[in-house]
């Protein structure tokens, strides 16, 4: 069995006192102070994220952009030099193969950010259906990832890069510059705040997480662990491959049917999403809260009022912002409706929740 | 933080032995490994438990885990005001954080357990 890698900013974690566990053969800082403290504190001030796990691929040269366009169900040909978008990769079944964010940097030029847990198959897939021809290179061994995100970010980011960025809008990026060390920077993130995701070669990682962990501090944040990640991610319906979307699941039953651009000529996956779309779902994934006070676990099974199995518990934590236990399901039509009452085994014993609107910091808003 | 005065087990629990009665609760080391407790499901009084037994079960964030029974005997109490507010089982595990109080069957059994020394070694402290 292979052991877990250490990734360039391992050291800093430790020397902070992180809990370490292996991710996706990483080891990663799992919480610092706590998971809720991290979550509440990103949320209401800043909190700094080392996500190297992640992979990064650029695919470049003459049709890199038509290549790539018959890969991913969003359009990336139509992704202006400077701006990102996010997208599946479909399976001819429509099932997904990943979800991930392209960049367009030129012409012809894209880098595409992938979850680290599928670095390996999402290089096969695409190296095996983008062609000869164009250039594909794995960056993802040396480059490390750091995230700042919640109302301070931009702040911390503006001191940190000495540019203004708030012109710099959401899902744009730029190169900047961060202790003398070029960086890609974009308007990016994945928990539902105000916030920064900065790509650096692995050889200046210390020194630019050195910098952002110190005006993070500074101004009252903190390092977050992937515990936090999780719920604050969780609590905005983002997705997580592996509990939320998979080989088995379309992005129209995820509910991120947004990122399907149908008028595209062809794609991966493109007539079974049409196919689909004609007939209706089946089945939804859909966002509830726990009525009878226990917590949701990817796997548990949901039936309904009278018992009958109606779906299964994808993604499902305690919310430190909501202060209630949330989850997300796939639900037989209609069971996904809002209001529904739905009942979910916790260790055999069933529980009640009620399907609500998402995302469910919404629900912070309504009382 | 491992009191001398108190017994463990290896499933790190902490035991107060007070006459016939048993208070137990989770050791410093199990609430740190666990992270933040957000809910706690308590036994009920009256129920009779088995050593090395399902006794509740405590969920942090991340995952749930089963809380298990040191000794036997019958639940004489249990700490509902820490079923309300989980966290004080992370500030207070060997105080306010007590989790259930039993009449123990075989008060002999007791002595078997971990003393704080056996524990802090037992853990790799």
């Amino acid at each position: 069995m292979a052991q877990a890698v250490k990734l360039p900013l391992y050291d800093r974690h430790v020397a902070l006192g992180a809990k370490m566990v292996e991710f996706a053969g990483f080891w990663m800082p799992v919480q610092y102070t706590g998971i809720i403290d991290e979550h509440v504190t990103c949320r209401e001030t800043a909190g700094i994220f080392d996500l190297s796990h992640m992979g990064e691929f650029v695919v470049a040269g003459k049709g890199a952009g038509k290549a790539l366009n018959k890969l991913v169900t969003n359009d990336v040909e139509k992704l202006a030099p400077g701006k990102a978008l996010y997208t599946p990769i479909c399976m001819p079944t429509a099932g997904i193969v990943d979800d991930i964010l392209v960049y367009r940097d030129a012409e012809e030029e894209y880098m595409a950010v992938v979850n680290a847990s599928n670095v390996k198959k999402d290089w096969e897939w695409l190296g095996a259906r983008l062609g000869k021809g164009l250039s594909f290179e794995n960056l993802s061994p040396s480059t490390v990832l750091v995230a700042v995100q919640g109302p301070q970010s931009e702040a911390i980011m503006s001191e940190a890069v000495g540019e203004d960025l708030g012109d710099l809008r959401y899902y744009e990026h730029r190169v900047a510059e961060i202790e003398e060390t070029q960086v890609r920077l974009s308007r990016t993130g994945y928990t539902g705040e105000d916030g920064f995701e900065v790509y650096v070669d692995g050889s200046r990682g210390n020194e630019v997480w050195d910098v952002l962990y110190e005006l993070t501090t500074g101004v009252g944040g903190v390092a977050v662990g992937l515990g936090a990640r999780d719920t604050l991610r969780l609590e905005m319906k983002y997705c997580l491959y592996g509990n939320d979307i998979d080989e088995t699941t379309t992005p129209l039953e995820a509910g991120i049917g947004w990122t399907v651009k149908m008028d595209k000529a062809e794609f991966v996956g493109k007539e079974a999403l049409e196919k689909q779309k004609k007939e209706g779902l089946k089945r939804k994934l859909a966002g509830f809260v726990m009525v009878d006070q226990a917590i949701p676990r990817h796997g548990f099974d949901i039936s309904d009022i009278n018992g009958a199995k109606i779906g299964r518990v994808t993604s499902g934590s305690y919310s430190p912002s909501l202060k209630e236990n949330i989850g997300l399901a796939y639900l037989d039509r209609p069971h996904d409706a809002l209001g529904t009452e739905i009942l979910v085994a916790v260790r055999s014993k069933p529980r009640l929740a009620r399907v609500v609107d998402t995302p469910f910091l919404k629900l912070l808003g309504e009382s | 933080m491992y009191p001398e005065e108190l017994k463990y087990t290896d499933t790190h629990e902490w035991v107060k032995v007070d006459g016939k009665v048993a208070t137990f609760g989770l050791t410093d080391h199990a609430q740190k490994e666990l992270g933040d407790i957000v809910y706690l499901e308590l036994p009920e009084v009256g129920r009779v438990l088995t050593a090395g037994g399902e006794s509740g079960v405590v969920e942090s964030v991340k995952a749930a885990s089963d809380i298990y029974a040191p000794l036997a005997g019958k639940i004489v109490a249990v700490n509902d005001a820490a079923a309300q507010e989980p966290a004080v089982v992370n500030r207070d595990p060997y105080g306010a954080g007590w989790l259930v109080k039993l009449e123990m069957a075989d008060p002999a059994e007791a002595a078997k357990l971990k003393t704080a020394a056996a524990y802090k070694e037992f853990i790799g402290e």
